[in-house]
């Protein structure tokens, strides 16, 4: 059958995917649009509590992460293939270490009982409250993102091993790399709204 | 041998057991008769649903069912009839059957994503019939869920909310397949130009799926976490804004009223030529309309709206647009009037369909710039005018598309003839039934009767007795069609290839159609309704 190797159609393919995940998180950000409008002094107030040293390493670390799978591409297109196994651990890493500092922010926030539900967020005037729901939910569907990019890279990795993904059929990585810039997009947007601007 | 070939696809593998060829199959024909058979069940289960809500209306009072079931029979109603019935119904069926063959290809670009959509969607129906018998009792909150209600009713509102999301992303993984199928495998001389205008439908249509839908998933998301730990993000007590909810809703569900409704112009768009035996009129306005109306339709949400709260400014301007949709839309309609004009038209069941189609769908459209228009929607917002009117649109129009794309194809499919004559007398009492249950049920909403009750006052009774009555005849009009279909499937005459003399290529192929389509990409030679080159690639 041809219809199976084309692999032009198989990045189209994903890339209307990655449309629908943009607006998925549009959503989101419409949401915050509104509400900062609505809030602008109570959305600055719960900025100001976020950790902006530890949002600035986790930018700095998909960013490179976006860098790394680029580069195992390349090195699988040239046929590097130990190469681009490394790079992929890599950037499978990054994710791990990625998903660690955010436990470690939402740990702190969660120990200042600031989420939905929190003692100490309820006595917060609303539209704080609302800047903490939304921060909650925008990052972990974020969070469920990245897991779910990490756990692409991993079984792209697998069938790097098996020689299944190689120079002559490189999609399966091109898609899960596209895929996980598309991660790196979404947070490059989340991090100056949440911790920069504000 | 010949004898196994005589059955095409349908042929068994006799390799595995029967229900596995098919529940495992990839092959995009068997996806669409898979997705056809489990359209039909839901909405014969939607149409049963019906008419129990419309025998509960035939005297004020409770008559049948408390205000409490009455709640969760029109809840359950809407949600089986919008998300697995109309949405998957033309697109998912037909478009799955259909795309490959008129375009020349072999398959849809990703076949085993296509099974994986089939999967979801009837995980996804699993979850909503099983959210009727656990937790908290079937939904009541319509199928809109409307917060603040949706969030705090105690029925299970989540597991269906869950059904939803699954059924969207089945939605939007038709619409990628779709997408890409229709730019990478039309067979060579199939160019843009001589796409048939189902396939320019379907892909508006797919453009929507993928891009509207998520909203639709994120909306629902929040709900369920809403109700699971409470966000407050809808939420007044807590800063939260309800009518934010009602945006985020209707950006997805207003142009999922174009993924019910261009799929249906598209079928529209391919019967009325092959019976007016003439060329579509117009073919690159029906084209580009099916695109201007998916566009435009992105941008009139707030028209669900114009009494919840918005600004003046908003309401006139999402008024105004809503207007400027329903030009697109007419030049559907001038086109196909303009293609039966002086055309040597041949009244068969889909033609007949078809027809029924124009006239309603017209009705169903201008009710809705009485709609449209906010003064007059702030009377009839929420009655029961409101619900004759998107019954219009929704079963007048999609629904006979349906129909009638099951009257013209269903020969191909299966290589067999129904009872004409039957189907002919089925249409007849379907049309009847429908005016009799509809058009009552505008007049009384004009009256004043309030959409989602189960009572009323005495004085609206006569209208709805009516109501009740054309239920009853569509419903016997529904079965007689249905049947006549079922016994043409299995016991039919042989319809030949091309009993409709049609110039699409799927008729260029055997009745039923072959396992592999074609075996050779088929060079393409002239466009979709030259009838003269009716058989020929
Ligand atoms: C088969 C015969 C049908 C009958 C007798 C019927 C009857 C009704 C009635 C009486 C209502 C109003 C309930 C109320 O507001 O109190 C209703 C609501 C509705 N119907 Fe139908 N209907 C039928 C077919 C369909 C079809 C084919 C569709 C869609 C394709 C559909 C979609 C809906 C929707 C979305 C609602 C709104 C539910 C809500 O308010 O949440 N119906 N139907
Ligand atoms: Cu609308």
């Amino acid at each position: 059958m041809t219809t199976q190797r084309d692999a032009f159609g198989a990045r189209l393919g994903m890339w209307l995917f990655l449309f629908s995940e943009l607006l998925l998180f549009g959503g989101l950000f419409l949401l915050y649009a509104v509400y900062l409008a609505r809030y602008p002094s109570e959305f600055a107030a719960g900025g100001q509590q976020l950790d902006t040293l530890l949002g600035t390493g986790n930018t700095l670390l998909l960013i490179t992460s976006s860098l790394t799978v680029a580069l195992a591409l390349s090195a699988l297109q040239q046929g590097r293939r130990q190469l681009c196994q490394m790079l992929l651990c890599a950037t499978i890493l990054a994710s791990l270490l990625f998903l660690t500092i955010k436990g470690i922010e939402w740990q702190a926030k969660f120990g200042h009982g600031l989420f939905p539900g929190g003692a100490e967020l309820e006595t917060l005037p609303a539209g704080q409250q609302i800047f903490f729901s939304l921060y909650f939910v925008t990052t972990g569907l974020h969070g469920l993102h990245v897991l779910i990019g990490a756990a692409l890279l991993l079984w792209t990795l697998g069938l790097t091993r098996k020689g299944l993904v190689s120079a002559e059929n490189p999609v399966m990585l091109e898609n899960s790399a596209l895929y996980w810039h598309l991660v790196d997009l979404i947070w490059i947007f989340i991090f100056p709204l949440y911790y920069l601007l504000l | 041998m010949s004898q196994q070939n005589d059955r095409g696809f349908l042929q068994a593998s006799n390799l595995q057991p029967l229900l596995f060829d098919w529940i495992f199959s990839v092959d995009h024909k068997r996806i669409g008769l898979l997705y056809l058979y489990s359209v039909c069940a839901f909405f014969l289960a939607g149409m049963v649903l019906g008419l129990l809500i419309r025998l509960e209306l035939i005297a004020p009072g409770p008559t049948i069912a408390t205000a409490q079931t009455y709640n969760a029979l029109f809840t359950l109603h809407g949600v089986v009839m919008i998300f697995l019935f109309i949405i998957p119904g033309i697109p998912a069926a037909f478009g799955n059957i259909m795309l490959p063959l008129q375009i020349g290809a072999q398959d849809v670009a990703f076949p085993r994503l296509n099974l994986l959509s089939w999967w979801l969607y009837i995980l996804g129906a699993f979850m909503a019939l099983t959210s009727l018998f656990s937790g908290g009792g079937p939904p009541d909150t319509g199928w809109t869920f409307y917060v603040p209600f949706a969030s705090e009713t105690p029925t299970n509102v989540s597991l269906a909310l869950l059904a939803v999301f699954i059924i969207g992303f089945s939605s939007i993984l038709t619409g990628v397949n779709f997408v890409t199928t229709i730019h990478r495998l039309r067979a060579p001389g199939m160019h843009w130009g001589r796409l048939p205008l189902f396939i320019w439908s379907l892909y508006a249509t797919a453009w929507v799926q993928i891009l509207a839908t998520p909203v639709l998933g994120i909306t629902v998301i929040l709900v369920m976490v809403e109700r699971l730990i409470g966000l407050g993000l809808f939420d007044p007590a807590r800063g939260g804004d309800p009518i934010l909810y009602q945006h985020l809703f209707w950006i997805y569900s207003h142009p999922a009223v174009y993924i019910m409704v261009l799929p249906a112009m598209g079928v529209i768009s391919e019967i009325i030529p092959v019976f007016s035996r003439k060329p579509t009129f117009g073919y690159k306005a029906i084209a580009a309309s099916s695109v201007a109306i998916a566009a435009a339709g992105s941008l009139v949400w707030g028209h669900h709206m114009f009494v919840s709260g918005m600004s003046d400014t908003a309401i006139m301007v999402f008024s105004l647009l809503t207007f400027l949709v329903a030009i697109p839309s007419a030049v559907k309609v001038f086109n196909w009037v303009a293609t039966l004009y002086r055309g040597s038209i041949s009244l068969e069941p889909p033609m007949l369909f078809a027809l029924a189609f124009v006239f309603l769908f017209s009705i169903g459209g201008l009710t809705g710039l009485v709609l449209g228009s906010a003064s007059a929607d702030v009377h009839v917002h929420d009655t029961h005018f409101v619900v004759g009117h998107f019954h219009y649109i929704m079963f007048g129009g999609t629904g006979f598309a349906f129909f009638a794309a099951l009257h013209y194809w269903l020969p191909k499919v299966f290589g067999r003839m129904y009872n004409i004559k039957i189907a002919t007398i089925a249409w007849a009492i379907i049309f009847v039934g429908f005016n009799l249950l509809y058009f009552p049920m505008m007049l009384v909403g004009l009256h004043g009767m309030p959409r989602r009750y189960y009572d009323y006052l005495p004085q609206f009774q006569n209208l709805n007795v009516i109501a009740t009555v054309g239920s009853w005849v569509l419903a016997i009009g529904l079965l007689l069609m249905f049947a006549n279909l079922y016994r043409g499937i299995r016991r039919g005459t042989a319809a030949g290839n091309n009993p409709w003399q049609a110039a699409t290529l799927e008729w260029v192929v055997t009745s039923p159609p072959p396992g592999e389509n074609f075996s050779q990409p088929p060079q393409v030679t002239h466009d979709p309704y030259d009838l003269q080159q009716a058989g020929k690639p």
